[in-house]
């Protein structure tokens, strides 16, 4: 018997059962449809991670205080002085600049409305180190910096929550716990993403911070941003920065009490995260496709004993063994490879519905489904059709042909 | 001189059921020659289904020598079994067993396909039909012919791959006796024209009349050659 003989005598004997066959189809288009699904949102979260993180710059160094890889007994923490011997182009010629920043949160207030957010105190390259745009205004000038000036830069949300409208506010002020700030620019948008909002934050000049609300700060920074001077030098700028935090900290020997992080380090560790995330997602709707293929076993056992009689009259007629056996894997592996091809088809269509939801919740969010997933999940659902269907077709093909055509 | 299409020597069969041993066929010796219409007889019980079984090929003697057609049909696997079948069987059975799911031609070209034959596969089908009068059936489906119809769809699905023997129990078994005799006819007269051996298993004295010869079977042994 050839291929295409057993393929159409296997879709014949799955017509004459339709509901049945349509049912057990079922059971399988579920579970790859879930896998699709999946492990698209996983791919998906995935790509708009690493998306924010390169967003961020490819030679951004983030400086913190602290070391998580090891124990350390009372880190110094960094302070503006660590901050400009970061910034000597003698001692760290692979940085370009430096932006320290201090923060905190705080109450902010307009016309009766108030809101807590986080408030950042900068340095003007801090415009061009972490790539802040304006929709309105302009960044803090150093002048501001030097005369400890009351101003305030607000993001989109921040504004919109204060004042119910996110531009011509140039000029406004808010309280900062209190104290009058006036308002210099609008950020941009940046998005909320999947590292909390960028647009729900204020931007203070960093000496302001430091007089007006981080007042037991002392000379302390919470994270110091380096700009690289361009991709390449990122980890010499690191190698750098860490010896001259190693000498002002006095830890050339032993563990260090900072951290030195940098783009890649991020992605690397969101990309781990993220895989974990992929593959629980997958590992749940791969449960499902397993369930599919039990079902596939149960019923292609039911249509053995059925077809008892039809077995034992096809070994009559001189069937071998082997025959028996393929025809009733071309079977089930029909089953699951129709019920993989649907399955596709609706996980995509799924995956398409998720994004048109994040898009109606205002946090779009794309899915990807990639080839690999495709051939991923219909490869894996015909081997479940092939393994599920290996037990009852052996069962039939070792039937007796004495007993099965004597079988009622 | 006759030639021996069937030959059987000595042979025992012995099914366990449990603990307990069941011997069906006591040291069972017939012979049977080209073109023979022989009918095999005896009450229920007496090992009759066994020897047709055996004779058939689907199933293998305990002990004892079977030749059929001068091949050797001992210790043989399953899968050598079924070749034997394809090749020199030809089964009619009570109840028809055509596959009601395919046509007419379909059924008839079944041992073809399980032969490895790939060409004039169709063709073949056709004929036997033809030749048992059923050229204007050749595309319904069993459910929608008569018994009598099916019974001849059946016989030409014996006959399509050229057989040394057709077997055919009690094949008028499920017919009233007018459609039970044109069955008898059709098979009677392949015989005549074809010389095809035919061995038919019955309980009814009318059909093993008219068969050459009549072989009964008694508690495992033959009892009467018939000869």
């Amino acid at each position: 018997m050839n291929l295409s003989q057993i393929i159409v005598e296997a879709l014949e004997s799955l017509n004459a059962n339709k509901m049945r066959s349509g049912l057990t189809i079922l059971g399988i288009v579920i579970g790859v449809a879930a896998v699709i699904a999946m492990l698209g949102v996983g791919n998906g979260a995935q790509n708009s991670i690493s998306g924010s993180i390169n967003d961020i710059g490819t030679n951004i160094l983030f400086v913190f205080t602290g070391n998580d890889q090891a124990e350390v007994r009372n880190p110094r923490p960094l302070t503006v002085k660590d901050s400009e011997a970061i910034a000597d182009p003698f001692a760290a010629p692979s940085v370009q600049a430096v932006a320290p920043v201090i923060q905190g949160q705080h109450e902010i207030a307009a016309g009766g409305e108030k809101t807590v957010v986080q408030v950042s105190g900068v340095v003007p390259v801090h415009a061009q180190v972490r790539n802040e745009t304006l929709t309105e205004g302009e960044f803090i000038n150093e002048s501001q910096l030097l005369g400890r000036a009351s101003v305030a830069i607000i993001g989109q949300d921040t504004a919109d929550a204060i004042f119910g409208r996110k531009s011509g506010l140039v000029g406004e002020t808010i309280r900062i716990d209190g104290q009058p700030f006036r308002i210099i620019g609008i950020l941009s948008s940046k998005g909320g993403g999947m590292m909390g909002s960028q647009d729900n934050r204020v931007l203070v000049p960093f000496t302001t911070s430091q007089s007006r609300l981080e007042t037991g700060s002392a000379d302390n920074v919470d994270v110091i941003y380096v700009q690289a001077v361009s991709p390449e030098a990122v980890s010499a700028a690191s190698d750098e920065i860490a010896q001259i935090l190693r000498t002002r900290h006095r830890t050339a020997i032993g563990e260090d009490d900072f951290t030195v992080f940098t783009q890649q380090d991020l992605l690397s560790t969101a990309g781990s995260i993220t895989g974990v995330l992929t593959v629980f997602l997958g590992g749940i709707a791969a449960i499902s496709l397993l369930v599919g293929g039990i079902g596939i076993m149960n019923i292609m056992l039911v249509s053995v004993s059925e077809r008892t009689r039809e077995i034992g009259l096809r070994k009559a007629l001189g069937a071998r063994k082997r025959d028996i056996l393929t025809q009733f894997l071309a079977e089930s592996s029909l089953l699951s490879f129709l019920g993989g091809i649907v399955g596709v088809i609706l996980g995509w269509l799924i995956a398409v519905a998720i994004e048109q939801v994040s898009i109606v919740l205002e946090s779009p969010f794309q899915t990807a489904i990639s080839a690999d997933s495709i051939l991923l999940a219909t490869l894996f659902s015909a081997a479940v059709g092939l393994f599920f269907g290996i037990y009852p077709a052996n069962r039939a093909a070792s039937l007796e042909p004495v007993e099965a055509l004597r079988y009622e | 001189m006759k030639e021996v299409v069937i030959s059987a020597k000595n042979l025992t069969k012995v099914y366990k059921m449990g603990d307990v041993e069941v011997q069906a066929l006591r040291g069972l010796s017939l012979e049977i020659y080209k073109g023979e219409v022989v009918a095999i007889v005896g009450p229920s019980g007496s090992g009759k289904s066994t020897l047709m079984n055996i004779l058939g090929c689907l199933d293998l003697p305990t002990s004892g020598e079977y030749s059929l057609d001068g091949e050797q049909v001992a210790n043989l696997t399953g899968d050598q079994l079924a070749d034997i079948r394809n090749r020199k069987v030809g089964f009619v059975f009570q109840s028809f067993n055509l596959l009601s799911r395919q046509t007419a031609l379909s059924n008839v070209e079944l041992p073809l396909r399980y032969s490895g034959k790939t060409e004039g596969r169709k063709e073949r089908a056709r004929q036997a039909l033809i030749a048992v009068g059923l050229q204007d059936r050749i595309t319904h489906r069993p459910y929608e012919l008569s018994g009598g119809q099916q019974q001849r769809v059946a016989i030409a699905r014996a006959l399509v791959n050229d057989p040394a023997i057709i077997m055919a129990d009690e094949p008028t078994g499920n017919l009233d006796s007018k459609v039970g005799q044109e069955i008898m006819d059709l098979l009677l007269n392949l015989n005549k024209e074809h010389g095809t051996t035919l061995i038919i298993v019955t309980h009814d004295p009318r059909v093993a009349a008219q068969a050459g010869r009549t072989i009964s079977v008694r508690d495992g042994v033959v009892e009467e050659h018939g000869l």
